[in-house]
């Protein structure tokens, strides 16, 4: 701590010292007497250019500035899962304790709680040969997690010492002795540089679906486990509810959700709402597999910057024990908006709309953090990461950079859309505007574990829809009378598929959550309608009434409401619809 | 230890540059003594570099010289001194009182820049806040705590709705209760109709007013909301009130934002405001709301007129990113001659299903809320379809849901200026107006409620 320098300049969360000849890029350093957290992001001669994670009012030049040699780190160990953190890790339990309600600055908080005793397994024994990312014990984190506790990376060698038992983070449970006789020291409570993904031994492709339960979502445009997903949508259609629906219902094991620069109301929300909620799942409260991270928008913009690279490298960190994750990031906008204020204020030569030119490049190094990787270690353990961003483009315009550079890199669009959603169509995702690229890849399981013809189903359903949309501009000019049977039969059925397979009410208890196979037979029987109609309508004197009068119609109105697993009613149900229909003269 | 430099070597615009300083702090207050003028203008630094300091004024530069002109700095940032003996008073853009009474006595000095709430915490916003308009009670609740802006158009009369919002709004359990009333850059008879109706209606006595004029300094007008706010968490948070903040017009703050980036030589970001445009927003509305273990509240009503009524111009697009829900002004309706001209249909209160139902409003709110929504869409829609095909050519129902919507902007939208609606009458007001749907359209309200109200 005896390296210091002097502050020559503030402006807002900049603040430029001299005498920082032995900076490094991306060091943590203490700003004032206050001890402002601060992170070096500029290097010029000996002076040093520093985003401040705090207030800087009051600050001045000719205060110091104190160099702690450490990068930008987040602690990792047993006791992240059920916290609560701010953009730069610090629990807000414990801020409120040390300033009350109101954030106050200077506040230094360990990540993790370093008094909480865990009890340690070990599940190795002395003598073994480790590599880097074994493992080498186990800590039941939370009645869900079995947390593992692995070789640093980069570490090998021999155990000399492992000790099981009750112990806290920084005791050491491990000792290993590296080729050239170099003792280490290993305890639960590790630490990595948010800026730098974490290391892992090899990628593949995602192949797996994540399933959400939400119909839209699974059905029509899968997201593969280890795949990279933005939602982007104007103010008002929905981005917060979808990510907190896929967070709270998605088969991950670990969520990491991320609320940046977003509303203080919204994270007391989910706040209040995720210790209470049971994971579908398992029947756990979810808050025992979730790590929350808020940093909201009045909250230091610089902090709200370093919250998404906290937030995947926690994530990446629960990846490498073998656990599938989720990470949402709400929202990725504000991420870049507080990017471009930096890149303002350190007077860089601008790129489109003020943004840095740097935004593509880091999107791009945030999103490829995804991925579905054979972890460290020599277990083969798999685990993967899904990234779900949210992005709020400037009055629903995707053409701004932030979308775009966003689309560039992720598979999968879920785009919102604000007439659906004032038409209370939600979720109000557009089923004509979205895509996704992993259709092949889980095409496998849904063939598998579903059904054979569950992509035909879906291809079927995606043209109906394409078809109705065309049909509709007819339809507005000259009234629905002017289509023929065939097209009526086509504007039906996208209507009950519209109406009773893609509306879905994320606040009703059972509608949230749809199983695959409830999904499947679900629209089966919606998209009988259109099979079992094909020859009818092709009929002479075919009047179109007479399909819609049938009493089996009133009857796939309540299809939602089969209860998951009565897949004998659901069939039943096919029949009775494929007999009424065909009956027709 | 203040120092007195005379070294200001620039002027532009609102900013300053003063040389050869030392011991500077970022933010903290400057006074500026220009020769031959009694008194002192305020300023505070914005940019403090060694040796240098970039100071912006709150007060117009005019007449102001580079030659003789003294600065001081105070070694303090911008403090209010707040009292409950606000309540009733009138301030400017610089807390000081207007209305010919003495200075309050502050009991406390708190910086204007206020602290983020620890989003541990704060309490969920979920008691219902009646405001005696039925388009926002019955339909876009807005409950303690919220954040609900109020987007309108040049010549909508928002300013009116504001008032009597403020006039009428109540807290059901009768727990105490004030209004902080900030406008910025509104007009003189803007101003004093304010002022007038505020002491006409004997609501003053519950209130505070901080008023900038359009021709007050610029820079006063983003220190303005701050004030409000600082006021405002005062009396919430220490004297147990709950506290609604209307503040007019966001859009002349963040005119004026934009002003002084411009004079900074900021990088601009979309329009021409500065990219940190989301982020100064949010530091007003973020403070709405409600802190675990404190009694009182801050609600804000933020009111915005939206450039050629533009819903996707930068200041009601950010607004809407941050706000919980917008109550959205027509001009059609106003075309129309209706008071308050709200449109139900963009409008949107995201906090509502919490602050309504049994033991809050009452327990049929829920169902009659979606029902009045989409029988007046589809009202809007049948409409629509009537200008193409002719209204002969609409069928029963479809006639019965357009007499329906325009019976609900006539009775239900429409209401008198002076007339505050409980909810009880505007839920009522709701029934009598569904009578003129046929009874199996009413698919949204449980049956019980049908036989309970529809009488």
């Amino acid at each position: 701590m005896s390296e210091q320098g002097t502050i020559i300049k503030v402006s807002g969360p900049l603040v430029v010292a001299k005498g920082m000849k032995n900076a490094k890029m991306y060091e943590v350093v203490n700003v004032s007497e206050q001890k402002l957290v601060g992170e070096v992001i500029e290097l010029n001669g000996d002076e040093a250019s520093i985003q401040v994670y705090e207030e800087t009012s009051g600050v001045g030049p000719g205060e110091p500035v104190y160099l702690t040699g450490q990068t930008l780190s987040v602690e990792l160990g047993p006791g992240l899962l059920e916290s609560i953190y701010d953009g730069i890790q610090r629990p807000l339990a414990l801020i409120e304790e040390q300033s009350g309600s109101f954030i106050g600055r200077g506040i230094s908080v360990p990540g993790i709680d370093r008094k909480k005793k865990w009890d340690f397994k070990a599940v190795v024994e002395t003598g073994v040969a480790v590599n880097e990312g074994d493992v080498i014990g186990e800590v039941q984190e939370t009645t869900l997690i079995s947390h593992k506790i692995m070789v640093p990376a980069g570490m090998s060698g021999k155990i000399t010492e492992v000790h099981s038992g009750s112990k806290v983070v920084e005791d050491i449970v491990a000792v290993i002795k590296d080729k050239d006789g170099h003792e280490h020291k290993i305890t639960m409570l590790q630490k990595w540089p948010i800026r730098i993904p974490r290391k892992d031994a090899g990628k593949r492709v995602p192949i797996e679906p994540m399933i959400t339960g939400t119909r839209i979502l699974d059905t029509l445009f899968p997201l593969a486990k280890g795949g990279a997903g933005c939602i982007p949508g104007p103010f008002g259609a929905g981005k917060t509810v979808t990510q907190q629906t896929i967070a709270k219902y998605c088969n991950a094991q670990i969520i990491v959700y991320v609320g940046c620069g977003e509303r203080g109301n919204e994270m007391t929300d989910v706040l209040m709402e995720f210790p209470e909620l049971k994971d579908p799942n398992t029947g756990e409260p979810l808050m025992k597999r979730t790590v929350l991270i808020a940093n909201t928008s009045n909250m230091p913009v610089a902090a709200r910057e370093a919250s998404v690279y906290t937030g995947i490298t926690i994530a990446e960190y629960y990846r490498d024990m073998g656990y599938s994750v989720a990470l949402m990031a709400d929202s990725t906008s504000r991420w870049a908006e507080a990017m471009r204020e930096m890149s303002g204020r350190l007077e860089e030569m601008p790129g489109e709309e003020g943004y840095p030119a740097y935004l593509g490049s880091r999107t791009a190094g945030f999103y490829e953090r995804a991925g579905v990787v054979k972890c460290l270690g020599s277990d083969d353990r798999v685990g993967s990461l899904t990234v779900i961003g949210a992005v709020s483009p400037p009055g629903g315009d995707l053409s701004e950079p932030v979308t775009q550079n966003t689309l560039r890199v992720t598979k999968v669009f879920w785009g919102l859309d604000a007439t659906l959603a004032r038409r209370r169509h939600f979720p109000a995702i557009n089923w004509l505007s979205s895509y996704t690229l992993y259709n092949d890849n889980v095409a496998n399981h849904w063939k598998k574990e579903i059904a054979e013809d569950s992509t035909n189903l879906r291809k079927d359903a995606m043209k109906i829809l394409q078809e109705e949309s065309k049909l509709e501009e007819i339809v507005r000019l000259v009234g629905m009378d002017a289509l023929s049977p065939k097209e009526r039969l086509v504007m039906e059925t996208a209507k009950s598929i519209r109406e009773d397979f893609l509306f879905q009410n994320a606040f009703d208890k059972i509608d949230v959550y749809t199983s695959l196979k409830k999904q499947y037979w679900m629209l089966k029987c919606i998209m009988t309608i259109y099979y079992a109609g094909q020859d009818v309508v092709e009929k002479e004197d075919f009047d179109f009434n007479d399909l819609k009068k049938l009493s089996v119609m009133e009857k796939i109105v309540k299809v939602k409401d089969i209860k998951d697993g009565k897949w004998d009613e659901f069939e039943k149900l096919e029949q009775e619809i494929s007999k009424s229909i065909k009956s027709l003269k | 230890m203040q120092k007195e430099y005379k070294s200001v070597t620039s002027i532009a615009g609102p900013l300053m540059v003063v040389e050869g300083v030392e011991d500077i702090k970022y933010e903290e207050l400057v006074e500026i003594k220009v020769p031959g003028e009694e008194g002192v203008r305020l300023g505070k630094v914005l940019e403090a570099s060694e040796g240098k300091a970039l100071v912006q004024l709150f007060d117009s530069p005019q007449g102001a010289k580079t030659e003789g002109s003294k600065a001081r700095f105070l070694g303090e940032t911008m403090k209010l001194g707040v009292s409950a003996d606000m309540l009733g008073r009138v301030f400017d853009g610089s807390g000081k009182p207007i209305d010919g009474r003495p200075e309050i006595i502050p009991e406390k000095r708190l910086d204007i820049a206020g602290q983020a709430i620890n989003p541990y915490s704060r309490d969920y916003p979920d008691d219902f806040f009646q405001t005696g308009i039925s388009t926002i009670d019955a339909l876009n609740t807005l409950v303690r705590g919220q954040k609900l802006p109020i987007f309108s158009g040049s010549g909508l009369p928002h300013n009116r709705l504001a008032a009597q919002i403020a006039r009428q709004a109540k807290v059901k359990d009768g727990s105490d209760f004030a209004v902080i009333f900030a406008a910025m850059g509104v007009t003189f008879e803007e101003a004093e109709f304010f002022k007038s109706e505020f002491e006409k209606t004997g609501a003053i006595e519950k209130a505070v007013l901080f008023l900038n004029t359009a021709d007050d300094p610029v820079v006063e007008r983003i220190a303005i909301p701050r004030l409000a706010l600082t006021a405002a968490e005062y009396l919430a948070y220490e004297k147990d009130m709950h506290v609604l903040v209307v503040l007019t017009d966001l859009t002349n703050y963040a005119e004026a934002l934009r002003e002084v980036s411009a004079a900074r030589k900021e990088v601009p970001g979309r329009r021409g405001y500065p990219g940190y445009l989301y982020t100064d927003l949010a530091t007003i509305y973020e403070r709405a709301g409600r802190i675990k273990g404190r009694n009182g509240s801050i609600t804000q009503i933020p009111i915005l007129t939206m450039p050629e009524d533009d819903i996707t111009h930068p200041i009601p697009d950010l607004t809407g990113y941050i706000t919980e829900g917008q109550i959205v002004m027509s001009r059609a309706l106003h075309r129309k001659g209706i008071y308050p001209p709200a449109d139900v249909l963009p409008s949107l209160s995201r906090l509502k299903d919490k602050g309504i139902g049994e033991g809050k409003t009452r327990a049929d709110h829920s169902g009659v809320m979606n029902q009045l929504y989409a029988a007046y869409a589809r009202g809007n829609d049948v409409r629509e379809l009537a200008i193409i095909l002719g209204e002969a050519a609409l069928d029963e129902i479809d006639q019965a849901y357009m007499k329906f919507a325009e019976a609900f902007e006539d009775k239900f939208i429409r209401q008198d200026e002076h007339e505050d609606r409980d909810i009880e009458e505007s839920l009522r007001l709701g029934w009598e107006l569904l009578k003129i749907l046929p009874k199996s359209e009413l698919k949204r309200v449980k049956e019980e409620y049908i036989e309970k109200y529809l009488k």
